[in-house]
C-alpha cells in the first residue's frame, strides 16, 4: 500500500502540487490524469523523490520514504518514461539488466530474469538479447523500457506517459499488453498520462488534477457517471460520456434470460460492444455467451435504462 | 546504372596523363642553385622507362572500373610501385653522369603523379567503406611499405634523403620533440580541459565564462601566440624560484608548449560540454530514477555516451597540434619546424621538404588513427553498418 | 557595442599613429632599441595582409562553393566519396606544412602564400557548403519541385539562400585560418603583419612581437565577431515572423 499523505511541491509562489493525499492499494493501476501543468508529474516524481517535496510525506507499506536514500529507494520503484529513456550505447540485455546489476544480483539470475521478462513481453530473447534499441521499432522499444523498469521486481512501477510517443494502433495494443502483465505479475502501477481514455482503460482508479490540486479520485465508472466537478466532466467529454461508460461495463453484469437472434457476444465483452451491435444489425436484443454456449441475453431497453442510472 | 567507367577514374587518368608532361625531375649542380628539369621519359633508360610507365598507366586504367574497388585499390598500388620504381631508378641515373655535388630531387610531375595516385588510393579506399579494422590495417601496410623503403636505401640518391643522412641525429631529436610537443600538449589540455568542460557543462555561469575566453584564444594568430608566450615564460623563468631548474625560460620549449596548450583548450573544452549535451535527456532521466548514484551516471550512461564527441575533439586537437608545433621552429622549440624554417632561411628547398613531409605524414597518420578511435567508441554504429 | 569601438579605435590608432603607443611598448622593448617597428608602416604592412586574406578568402569562396554546387547535382554526384575524402585529407595537411611546400614550387614572396592561404581556406568552405546543400529541409525543397521553379531556379531562390548561414560560417573559419596562416606567411618573405613578429623574435625585441599580434588579434576578433553578426542577421530574418506571430 502506498499512501500519499498532503504531499505538497512549491516554485516560488506556486504550488505545482498542492496538498494532495491517496492511498494506491497494492496489485493495482492507478491512473493520475490531467492537463500539462497540472502538477501530475511533479507528483509522479515526488513518489521516487527525483523532485523533493516542500511538505508532506510518501510511505511505501508503512515505510516513509524520505527514512531511505533516494538512490536506494529509486532502486526498488520501478521508473518508465515517455520516449522510453533506453540507453543507446547497451544492447537490450544490458538495458533491462541495469537495476539487477545495481543491485548486484549474481550473473546467472540477471541473465535468467532478462530472458524472462524479454518472453513476458513478447520477444524471443535469443533474438533481440543482443540487439542496441535504435535497431527496434517504437512498440519494442516502449516494451523493453517497461521491461527495464520492472526487472528487479520492484514494489511499486511509475509511468510517465509510458505510450506518449507511440503511434494509436501501437498504443492500443501496448495498453493491453499492460494490463495483462500487470494482472500476471500483479504489480502496482502509478501512471500519469493527459488521455482520459487511456485512464479509463487501464485505471483501476483514476485521479484527476487541475492547478496542482487532486479534483476526484475514484473508479473510472464514477468519474464517468459522476464527475466531481465542471474540469472532470469537460475531462470526460460531455458527448462521449455514455460510450466511455458501456465500454468499462462487461455485457454479463447486464445479462437476462431470454432468448435473442443473430450472433453471440461473450460475457466479457463490454455493453458499448452489444449496443454497436444492436445499433448496426437493428436488432432489439443480443445473444451472450460463455465458452461457447448461451447464457441469456442483453437487450437495448436494459442498456438504456443502465445509461440512465447515473442521474 | 548504366555507367560503365568511374568519372572519378577518368580525371585522375586525364590528371595523370596531363602530369607525365611536368618535368618529374630536377638535376642541379648543388644544393642551393636552381636546378633543371627532366621530364619522365628522359630520367632513366628505355627498359626502366617503358616498364614504369606502363605500370602507372595500367594502374591508372584499372581505376576506371567504377564496381571494382579492390581492382582499384590494387590498381593504385601499381601505379605507385611504377613512380617510385621511376624515382629510385632515375635518381641514380641521373647522378650517374653529373658532379659530386648535384643533387636530384622529385620535381612537379613526380608530385602531381603522387598526388593522383594517392587519390585514386583514397578514392578506391572509400569504395570499400572498409570498417576500423581493415582501415587499420591498411594503414599499417603503406606505413610498413614506405619504412622498407626508406630503409631500403632506394631513395638515397635523392636530395632530401641526402639531407637526411647528414642530419639523421637532429632528425631523431626533432621527432621526439614534436611527438612530445603535440601529445604532451594535448594530454596536459586533456587533463585540465576534460574537468574544466563537465564543470562548464554543468554550471551555466562557468560555461559563460570559460568558452568565450577560450575562442578569443583561438582568434591570436598562431605566430603571435608563439611571440607572446615568450616574455610571460620569460618572466615566470626570471622570477618563480626553481622554475628555470625544471626548464622554464622565455626560448625554447616551453612558450611553444604552453602556446599550444592554449589553443587545445577550447576543442577539449568545447567538445566536452557539446558531447555530454548530446546525451539524451530521457536517458539520463532514467539512469536518475532507477536509482544510479551520480558517479555511477556519469561513468557508465554520460561519459559512454559523450565519448564519441570528446574523442572527436581530441582529434582535432592533435592534428592541429603536429601543425602548430612547427611554428616551435621559429622560438628554439625544436621540431620538424628546426628544418623548415632553417631550409626558408637558406632557400634549401630539400630541408624544407625535410620538415614538411613528416609533418604531413604525422598529421594525416594522426588523423587516420583518431578517426578509427573514434568510430570504434560507437559500438551501436559499427553494429548498424554490418 | 562599446567594447567594439574601444577594439576599433585601438586598431585604428596602432596602424595610424603607432608612435603615440611607444609608452605601451617601450616596456617590452630592450634597452636602447626602438620600440615601434619602423621598418615598414604598420599601416600598409595591414593592408597588404587584408588585401591578402581577402583575396584568397574570396578566390576560395567561388571555387568552393561552384564544388559543392557541382557534386550536389546529379552529374557530379560520382565525385561526391571523393570530395569528401579530399576535403577530411586536406584538413590534416597543418598549413604552415602547406605554405612551406608551396615555396618550393613558387619561391618566395606574396605568391606561396596566397596560394596555400587559398587552398587551405577552401575546404573549411567546401566542406559547409556541401553539408549546407545536402541537408536543405526535404520539404521546402519538394515543394519548391512542386510550385514548377526550374533547377536553376531552384539554386538561386531557394538552396542557396538556404544554406547561407552555414557558407557564411565556413568562410568565417577559412577567413581566420588566413588571417592567422599570412602572419607566417612573412618567414616566406611575404609582407604580412607576420614582418614586425618575426623582426622581434629575431631581435628579442619583444614589443615589435606584441605590436604584430596586437594588431592581427584584434582584426581577427573584429572580423570574427562581423561574420557572426551577420549569420545571426541572416538567422534572425527567419525565425522574425514566427515570433511575431507568437507575440
Amino acid at each position: 500500500m502506498i499512501e500519499i499523505d498532503h504531499i505538497t511541491k512549491t516554485y516560488g509562489d506556486i504550488n505545482a502540487v498542492d496538498a494532495v493525499s491517496m492511498v494506491i492499494e497494492t496489485g493495482t493501476i492507478t491512473v493520475v490524469v490531467g492537463t500539462s501543468g497540472s502538477g501530475k508529474t511533479t507528483l509522479l516524481r515526488m513518489i521516487n523523490r527525483l523532485v523533493e517535496p516542500t511538505s508532506g510525506e510518501v510511505r511505501i507499506n508503512g515505510e516513509p520514504t524520505h527514512a531511505v536514500a533516494p538512490y536506494l529507494l529509486r532502486r526498488r520503484i520501478g521508473y518508465a518514461i515517455q520516449g522510453h529513456g533506453l540507453f543507446p550505447h547497451q544492447t537490450v540485455a544490458r538495458n533491462i539488466a541495469s537495476v539487477p546489476r545495481l543491485l548486484d544480483w549474481p550473473t546467472d539470475k540477471i541473465n535468467a530474469r532478462v530472458d524472462e521478462l524479454l518472453s513476458l513481453f513478447g520477444m524471443d530473447p535469443a533474438e533481440f538479447r543482443d540487439r542496441y534499441p535504435q535497431e527496434l521499432s517504437g512498440g519494442q522499444q516502449q516494451r523493453v523500457g517497461v521491461a527495464r523498469a520492472l526487472a528487479s521486481r520492484p514494489d511499486l512501477l511509475l509511468m510517465d506517459e509510458p505510450f506518449g510517443a507511440l503511434d494509436p494502433i501501437i498504443r492500443a495494443r501496448a495498453q493491453d499488453d499492460l494490463k495483462e502483465i500487470q494482472r500476471k505479475l500483479g504489480s502496482t502501477i502509478v501512471l500519469v498520462t493527459h488521455d482520459m481514455d487511456e485512464a479509463i482503460r487501464l485505471g483501476d482508479r483514476v485521479g484527476v488534477m487541475d492547478g496542482g490540486k487532486l479534483v476526484q479520485y475514484a473508479p473510472p465508472e464514477d468519474i464517468v457517471e459522476r464527475p466531481a466537478s465542471g474540469f472532470v466532466a469537460n475531462m470526460v467529454g460531455d458527448a462521449e460520456r455514455p460510450m466511455r461508460l458501456l465500454s468499462l461495463i462487461p455485457v454479463g453484469d447486464l445479462t437476462e434470460d431470454g432468448a435473442a437472434e443473430g450472433a453471440m457476444l461473450p460475457d466479457t465483452a463490454s455493453l458499448r460492444d452489444a449496443l454497436s451491435a444492436c445499433l448496426w444489425t437493428g436488432r432489439d436484443a443480443v445473444p451472450v455467451e460463455r465458452d461457447g454456449a448461451q447464457i441469456g441475453r442483453v437487450t437495448l431497453a436494459a442498456i438504456r435504462h443502465r445509461v440512465g442510472q447515473h442521474a | 546504372m548504366g555507367l560503365t567507367v568511374s568519372p572519378p577514374g577518368v580525371l585522375f587518368a586525364v590528371l595523370g596523363a596531363a602530369s607525365l608532361l611536368l618535368p618529374f625531375l630536377t638535376l642541379r649542380a648543388n644544393r642551393i642553385v636552381a636546378g633543371e628539369g627532366a621530364a619522365p621519359w628522359e630520367v632513366a633508360g628505355p627498359t626502366v622507362t617503358i616498364a614504369a610507365l606502363t605500370a602507372i598507366a595500367a594502374g591508372l586504367a584499372c581505376g576506371l572500373l567504377p564496381s571494382r574497388p579492390w581492382l582499384r585499390f590494387a590498381g593504385s598500388l601499381l601505379s605507385l610501385a611504377g613512380l617510385i620504381f621511376l624515382l629510385s631508378r632515375g635518381a641514380a641515373n641521373l647522378l650517374g653522369d653529373a658532379g659530386d655535388l648535384a643533387r636530384v630531387s622529385p620535381a612537379a610531375g613526380f608530385w602531381c603523379l603522387l598526388s593522383v595516385v594517392m587519390l585514386l588510393m583514397a578514392d578506391a579506399i572509400g569504395g570499400l567503406q572498409p570498417g576500423p579494422r581493415l582501415r587499420l590495417g591498411l594503414l599499417t601496410l603503406v606505413l610498413g611499405a614506405l619504412a622498407l623503403l626508406l630503409w631500403s636505401g632506394a631513395l638515397n640518391d635523392l636530395s632530401p634523403m641526402q639531407e637526411y643522412r647528414t642530419r639523421a641525429a637532429a632528425f631523431r631529436t626533432a621527432t621526439w620533440r614534436h611527438v612530445a610537443l603535440a601529445l604532451g600538449s594535448l594530454g596536459v589540455a586533456a587533463a585540465i580541459g576534460f574537468p574544466l568542460g563537465i564543470l562548464a557543462f554543468r554550471k551555466a555561469r562557468v560555461r559563460a565564462v570559460t568558452l568565450p575566453v577560450l575562442s578569443f584564444l583561438q582568434t591570436i594568430p598562431s605566430l603571435a601566440m608563439f611571440g607572446i608566450m615568450i616574455p610571460i615564460l620569460g618572466w615566470v623563468g626570471a622570477t618563480v624560484p626553481g622554475a628555470q631548474a625544471v626548464g622554464i625560460a622565455g626560448i625554447g620549449f616551453a612558450p611553444a608548449f604552453v602556446a599550444l596548450l592554449l589553443y587545445s583548450l577550447l576543442p577539449v573544452v568545447a567538445n566536452t560540454v557539446a558531447g555530454l549535451g548530446s546525451v539524451p535527456a530521457a536517458s539520463v532521466e532514467a539512469a536518475r530514477g532507477m536509482g544510479m548514484t551520480g558517479p555511477q551516471r556519469f561513468w557508465t550512461v554520460e561519459l559512454p555516451l559523450a565519448l564519441p564527441v570528446i574523442l572527436a575533439g581530441l582529434r582535432i586537437v592533435l592534428v592541429q597540434n603536429i601543425g602548430l608545433a612547427v611554428i616551435a621552429g621559429l622560438i628554439g622549440g625544436g621540431g620538424y619546424g628546426t628544418f623548415v624554417f632553417q631550409g626558408l632561411n637558406q632557400t634549401a628547398t630539400d630541408l624544407i621538404l625535410l620538415g614538411a613531409l613528416p609533418t604531413v605524414l604525422m598529421a594525416l597518420v594522426a588523423a587516420i588513427l583518431m578517426d578509427i578511435v573514434v568510430e570504434v567508441a560507437q559500438p551501436t554504429l559499427n553494429r548498424k553498418n554490418t | 557595442m562599446i567594447l567594439r569601438l574601444a577594439l576599433l579605435g585601438l586598431l585604428l590608432g596602432l596602424v595610424l599613429r603607432p608612435h603615440a603607443f611607444v609608452w605601451m611598448f617601450e616596456p617590452f622593448a630592450p634597452d636602447r632599441s626602438t620600440a615601434i617597428y619602423d621598418r615598414a608602416s604598420l599601416l600598409s604592412l595591414s593592408l597588404n595582409h587584408l588585401a591578402l586574406v581577402a583575396a584568397a578568402s574570396l578566390a576560395a569562396t567561388i571555387v568552393a562553393v561552384a564544388l559543392a554546387i557541382f557534386v550536389t547535382r546529379p552529374a557530379g554526384a560520382p565525385f561526391r566519396p571523393l570530395s569528401r575524402t579530399i576535403t577530411n585529407i586536406g584538413q590534416s595537411f597543418p598549413p604552415v606544412a602547406v605554405l612551406a611546400l608551396a615555396v618550393p614550387a613558387l619561391g618566395f614572396g606574396a605568391r606561396p602564400t596566397l596560394v596555400a592561404l587559398f587552398l587551405y581556406g577552401l575546404l573549411p568552405i567546401f566542406e559547409n557548403a556541401l553539408t549546407a546543400l545536402s541537408t536543405l529541409p526535404p520539404r521546402t525543397m519538394e515543394a519548391a519541385r512542386g510550385m514548377g521553379l526550374n533547377r536553376w531556379q531552384r539554386l538561386a531562390q531557394v538552396e542557396l539562400p538556404l544554406a547561407a548561414p552555414v557558407i557564411l560560417a565556413g568562410i568565417r573559419v577559412s577567413v581566420m585560418i588566413a588571417l592567422g596562416t599570412a602572419t607566417i606567411g612573412s618567414t616566406v618573405a611575404a609582407r604580412t603583419l607576420g614582418e614586425p613578429i618575426i623582426a622581434g623574435l629575431l631581435t628579442n625585441n619583444t614589443a615589435f612581437v606584441l605590436q604584430g599580434g596586437l594588431i592581427v588579434g584584434l582584426f581577427a576578433v573584429l572580423i570574427y565577431d562581423a561574420f557572426v553578426q551577420i549569420e545571426n542577421r541572416l538567422l534572425d530574418r527567419r525565425r522574425k515572423p514566427v515570433a511575431r506571430k507568437v507575440a
